[in-house]
């Protein structure tokens, strides 16, 4: 037989049979995406329904590839800064320090201190917006259309604009450099900070009162996309999704990068790694994220914002492979670089935390209904800019 | 009491919606082309090219090195040499770019091609209604399009302009002390050589000592 073209087919799919063996009815298979509304992107779910239950799950991801870590390997060090800002769009900022933390032990080069301090601020002002975003977009995923997000967005404003007086642009940042950052800050601006973090316990208070203890809330998060400890530490899963899975790790506490481990913080952890508990972490996670703010901004010494050593034309770090990680919003987000001592690297990979988190898609999804796997694929936390790359 | 918390997070949409006609706070809104927000100090969106006095052709500060074509990331960046020279604001002859295009379409707004610039000469404009209805033509910007005078650098980014015209004035001033001193070592040479002239014809049959002795170092 000549077939010319067959229809790709992702599942074996049986419906299921009664106890004679007969056939109960047909399974449904639906491709959720690459253009849906859910889906915060351009992300495909197959999703085999028996009903409204999932009862197998494809995460296809790729629909935004755009080369990232070749045109790394292609460019000099200092080029690849404005390309790793759009890998977690949301998050330019902790993007920046992750990268220039690896360049740095690469080449050996000392930050001062007031870089040091600048950098926490910037991280601790993304890690609110990412998380205050993050809880607009999936509320939205609930079905609360609007209202929700746009008080998020309203927030999130404030603190983009300081990064756009600071960096010059309000998402692509392009801020950190090796061996510290671009421009300095100056007291108007700190003070303009320090009044956006007081401000900000205010409106989490507010976020609080409108969504933690709402009934629907809790009858679409609890017990639902329940992620197991051992799965989550074997699927190397991290960020809030391991957090709220019970397991205390936390990149701050543990690497102490930076100038973290000078700061008073808690880690706070889940107990039953369900939705419910991923939003709570992230609600806890920004009331520690303004308790550093407000020491860093309360500490921040005067001085320069670059090391002497450092140099912006004919960078060549000696040959050499290294890793480097920061905690980001989103979970542990790496940069991998082998130096030949060449101007660019030889190789270029970067460890993203999105990716990693989507693996378990399916083993969290699995039983549920269609309408929970979008409110769970909201609680992972996605960026499809750094999915795919 | 079920339902209680939804009332109260009705309550928080409430206090924000009637908030919003009373309170700033609570209404961040601008109706964009009638109202403008004031634009933030290092707001960065395309790259010009810094010429100082009047004239564009003469003025221009770049000397076509094309470090920023080769860094540029998205390489938007198209020069082409000059095969003459001209003088540049320290008077030494340089040589200038014949074609400096840059595609906006292609640029990312970066600010690298600004940072790696050793001369100053290319820096970030702040215009961003930029629009067109041709995708080609009138998004690759020429030499002639993007030369805009130090006056305009000093309006958008005063404290940025600061810095570089102190830059360049240190420059300038080094310059103009070492052709000073050019100049000095030039005379004196000059006044050497013609007393050693003058005692070479007088003493004719002794050979001179070597006019340039190996240094040591």
């Amino acid at each position: 037989m000549n077939v010319l073209a067959t229809p790709p087919k992702n599942f074996e799919v049986k419906p299921k049979l009664d106890a004679k063996g007969e056939e109960l009815g047909e399974l449904l298979e639906v491709s959720m995406g690459p253009h849906h509304p859910s889906t915060h992107g351009v992300f495909r779910m197959d999703v085999v329904l028996d009903g409204e239950k999932v009862v197998k799950l494809k995460p296809v991801f790729g629909y935004l590839h755009r080369n990232h870590e070749k045109i790394g390997e292609n460019i000099s060090y200092l080029a690849n800064m404005p390309y790793t800002d759009r890998l977690d769009y949301f998050c330019s900022m902790t993007n920046n320090w992750a990268y220039a933390l690896t360049i740095e032990k690469l080449a050996g080069l000392a930050v001062p201190e007031r870089a040091e301090h600048i950098r926490v601020i910037m991280a601790e002002l993304t890690r609110l917006q990412n998380h205050t975003c993050l809880i607009g977009f999936f509320v939205q995923d609930m079905g609360a259309l609007g209202t929700p997000m746009m008080y998020a967005f309203r927030e999130r404003e404030k603190i983009l604009d300081l990064f756009e007086e600071v960096s010059g642009a309000r998402m692509m940042c392009n801020y950190m450099r090796f061996g510290g950052v671009r421009v300095d800050v100056n007291d108007e601006w700190i003070a303009r900070t320090k009044k956006v973090v007081a401000d900000y316990s205010k409106f989490l208070d507010e976020f609080g009162t409108f969504l933690t203890e709402n009934e629907i809330v809790l009858a679409r998060t609890q017990f639902v996309g329940v992620l197991p400890k051992d799965l989550a530490v074997s699927a190397s899963i991290t960020g809030p999704m391991l957090r709220a899975a019970g397991v205390n790790y936390d990149l701050r506490k543990v690497d102490k990068y930076g100038i973290y481990s000078r700061f008073n913080f808690q880690v706070p952890v889940g107990e039953h790694g369900d939705i419910y508990d991923r939003y709570m972490i992230r609600v806890l996670e920004m009331r520690e994220s303004i308790k550093i703010l407000e020491q860093a901004l309360r500490d921040i010494p005067a001085g320069s914002v670059m090391d002497p050593k450092a140099k912006l034309r004919g960078f060549r770090p000696k040959a050499g492979e290294v890793y480097g990680r920061v905690e980001g919003p989103k979970g542990e987000l790496g940069f991998y670089v082998i130096s030949d001592g060449s101007p660019n690297p030889y190789r270029y990979r970067v460890r993203p935390p999105s990716f990693i988190n989507l693996t378990i898609l399916e083993d969290i999804c699995l039983g549920h209904n269609i309408s929970d796997a979008v409110v769970i694929l909201g609680s992972v936390d996605i960026v499809l800019g750094e999915v795919d790359r | 009491m079920l339902g209680e918390q939804i009332i109260k997070g009705m309550a928080v949409t409430a206090r924000n919606f009637f908030g919003s006609y009373a309170s700033k706070e609570r209404l961040t809104t601008v109706q964009y082309p009638e109202e403008r927000l004031p634009q933030k100090g290092n707001t960065r969106q395309f790259p010009f090219l810094v010429f100082d006095g009047d004239d564009a052709e003469k003025g221009l500060r770049c000397v076509a090195c094309q470090i920023c074509e080769k860094e540029c990331p998205p390489k938007c960046i198209y020069i082409v040499k000059s095969k003459d020279k001209k003088p540049d604001y320290k008077g030494q002859p340089q040589i200038y770019p014949l074609t400096f295009d840059i595609d906006i379409s292609v640029c990312m707004s970066c600010q690298i091609c600004v940072e790696v610039c050793p001369f100053e000469s290319i820096k970030m404009n702040t215009e961003f209604e930029l629009s067109t209805a041709d995708r080609f033509g009138d998004l690759l910007l020429t030499k002639e399009q993007l030369a805009k005078p130090n006056s305009y650098y000093q309006k958008i980014h005063p404290v940025d302009a600061a810095e570089s015209d102190a830059v360049i004035a240190v420059e300038k001033a080094k310059a103009e002390a070492k052709a000073k001193a050019a100049a000095e070592a030039k005379a004196k040479a000059d006044a050497e050589a013609k007393a050693k002239a003058a005692a070479a014809t007088a003493a004719a049959p002794i050979a001179p000592p070597p006019a340039n002795p190996p240094t040591t170092t």
